[in-house]
């Protein structure tokens, strides 16, 4: 178990926060939509920190007006992966930004093991720091 | 052409002619698209003609000096010589009021007068010698304007906002982080748990202080191996990329490179230096941070010798244009409602330049000049300085979600101990945006909002009834002049 607040990965904009309700997710998915941004949803079992490509659970919803098609599709996704991390995203195409604007998880996996900190043993007292999720010990395959 | 202008033969006799009558003052002159333009506000000396020696200021600043010569003949002197084509008294100052007569000059210069890509040689001809000119009694530096082709000679912030938050794995809301306290004394051992605390109680990076360097009681790479450890430790408890801005100001530069080099090898994704270290040792360092992926951060030391009074010296938006160009990524541009100097307004021209792709003139911001960035990267500012927790909704209403907040006391201080600190400002945070982006009033509702949530967590609890209504409300020194502003943060 996790021995941080919460006990659970803090990554993105609400893990601090209690699970986010249906209601409040559809609240922030407007949010985007009214930015004229574009929705995607993403998975993943392997939460390491620099973990950037999650597998995209379709593409982004570019013409996706509605919130509640968007919910939709997120709950889908829940259901399809129940114990892995699913996080929604939102894409500003503007000029000067072209990146995200958004990203907050919306599922995790029934237990939160952590990362294990390895350490080697360098010249001068220095170390190398190597994250190893303890999700990821098995292979891809067979881990939830 | 000015009506007291000399032309030909009479211009270049050997003698002292007026500034005015050398070409200096041209009233019909219009600045056109490869003038660097800059704005000051002038006092003259006592009696002396306010045209003659904004005149003055253009010629010190460009190509004169107190004397005709005749070398000017062999140069294509009537580009090179800077044009003042504006000169406005101040509203509010002069006869009838209570403040002597104050004067808005505006200098054009041609681009060709500087150094491609060299803050250094800007600031040597703009701010260099007129600022001593005994024919005027003050002077500060207003604002500036650069042509988008004399832009390009710069690269910019080493990393900018976007990409920032890209590595850092950390979209929508800001950033979260903290200066270690007290600044001076702890051990490396002791300084590093001070990180580690904070890090792993939910903030994002840690700071170094201005002047934590490499004294007695800490050696810089203590300080940076402690630091190191505690960042990966709280990155591998949170599963977050963390980092804490290793201070690698030095008496050298050698010694800073050195000290970067170290803290490459160690794994930091950023690295910070100070104001005081100059403008050509930033451009290096800027370059270094540039070629090997580092975010980097700028305490602006110093700044307020020269950028608080209103009278003389510069406004610190210039020092903001400048640092862009200059290439650091992070820079203190205050916080509105924390400890330190600063009207609302003034504050928010200075998130625009650092921010924005173009800036419209916007006199109440103290933006004087346009200036169209074209596509360099955007810096983050860092809001520091007695701001806590009970703000945040102060705090992203005037400052945004593209901005560090650094909670030192505000995070350190508190009862529960320093992860509980980091906590109670993170979850403040993540409930505030979380709030503004349902459509709420959270300005209003914000002391709500932030009870609601601390129903459910007890370290916001605690900061909460700690700090209650803790602000700052002075006047500000460095006001805007077009407008009556608030200058507290009620």
């Amino acid at each position: 178990m996790m021995t941080n607040y919460g006990n659970r990965v803090t990554q993105g904009q609400f893990s601090f926060l209690p699970d986010l309700t249906d209601e409040e997710i559809t609240a922030q998915i407007k949010y985007a939509l009214d930015n004229k941004w574009a929705v995607n949803v993403e998975y993943s079992d392997d939460p390491h920190p620099r973990n950037t490509y999650w597998e995209m659970y379709g593409m982004p919803m570019f013409d996706m007006e509605d919130p509640a098609g968007i919910l939709m599709e997120i709950n889908e996704c829940r259901k399809t992966f129940p114990n892995c991390y699913i996080r929604v995203m939102a894409s500003d195409a503007t000029r000067g930004t072209e990146s995200v604007k958004m990203s907050y998880i919306v599922n995790r996996p029934s237990v939160e093991p952590g990362f294990n900190l390895v350490r080697e043993e360098r010249n001068s007292r220095s170390q190398g720091y190597t994250i190893l999720p303890y999700a990821c010990n098995k292979p891809e395959g067979e881990r939830s | 052409m000015a009506d007291n202008e000399v032309k030909g033969k009479e211009r270049y006799k050997s003698g002292v002619i007026s500034y005015k009558s050398m070409g200096y003052w041209q009233p019909d002159y219009e600045p056109i698209n490869t003038d660097v333009i800059a704005m000051f506000r002038l006092v003259p000396a006592k009696g002396v003609d306010p045209e003659e020696v904004a005149a003055g200021v253009a010629g010190e600043s460009s190509t004169a000096t107190w004397t005709v010569v005749w070398t000017d003949r062999l140069t294509a002197c009537e580009l090179y010589r800077a044009k003042c084509y504006k000169c406005d008294l101040v509203p509010n100052t002069g006869p009838g009021t209570e403040t002597e007569a104050q004067y808005f000059i505006y200098i054009a210069y041609d681009m060709d007068l500087f150094e491609p890509g060299s803050i250094a040689n800007v600031t040597a001809s703009i701010i260099g010698n007129v600022f001593g000119m005994k024919a005027l009694k003050s002077l500060r530096l207003e604002d500036m304007h650069f042509p988008v082709a004399y832009l390009k000679t710069f690269d910019g912030p080493a990393t900018g906002i976007i990409v920032e938050r890209e590595r850092m794995d950390k979209f929508g809301r800001p950033l979260l982080g903290a200066t270690t306290k007290p600044k001076l004394g702890l051990s490396g051992r002791n300084y590093g748990r001070v990180v580690y605390e904070a890090l792993k109680g939910g903030l994002d990076f840690v700071k170094d202080d201005e002047n934590i360097n490499s004294q007695p009681f800490m050696h810089w790479r203590d300080r940076f191996l402690y630091c190191m450890e505690a960042v990966n430790k709280a990155s591998a408890a949170t599963g977050e990329i963390k980092g804490h801005y290793l201070n690698v100001t030095a008496a050298t530069m050698d010694q800073m490179i050195e000290r970067a080099e170290f803290a490459k090898e160690l794994g930091s994704v950023i690295i910070m230096i100070d104001l005081v270290i100059g403008y050509t040792a930033i451009q290096s360092m800027a370059k270094w941070c540039r070629a090997n992926d580092m975010i980097l951060h700028l305490h602006r030391a110093g700044n307020s010798t020269y950028s608080r009074q209103k009278n003389h010296g510069m406004n610190f938006r210039v020092i903001c244009q400048w640092m862009r160009m200059a290439g650091v990524d992070h820079i203190h541009a205050g916080t509105v409602v924390g400890k330190l100097e600063g009207d609302p307004a003034m504050i928010h021209g200075f998130y625009d330049v650092l921010r924005e792709t173009k800036n419209e003139v916007n006199l109440e911001n103290g933006i004087f000049l346009e200036q169209d960035w074209a596509s360099m990267n955007k810096v983050m500012p860092v809001a520091s300085g007695g701001i806590h927790a009970g703000q945040m909704h102060q705090l992203i209403h005037h400052l945004g979600e593209d901005v560090v907040l650094q909670f030192g006391g505000g995070t350190i201080g508190h009862p529960q101990g320093i992860q509980a600190g980091a906590t109670a400002n993170r979850v403040a945070l993540e409930v505030m945006i979380q709030a503004r982006n349902e459509g709420r009033d959270y300005l209003a509702e914000g002391p709500e909002i932030l009870q609601k949530a601390a129903k459910t967590c007890a370290p916001l609890k605690a900061a909460l009834d700690t700090w209650k209504d803790i602000t700052f409300n002075y006047e500000s020194t460095d006001t805007a002049d077009f407008v009556p502003s608030a200058t507290t943060s009620n």
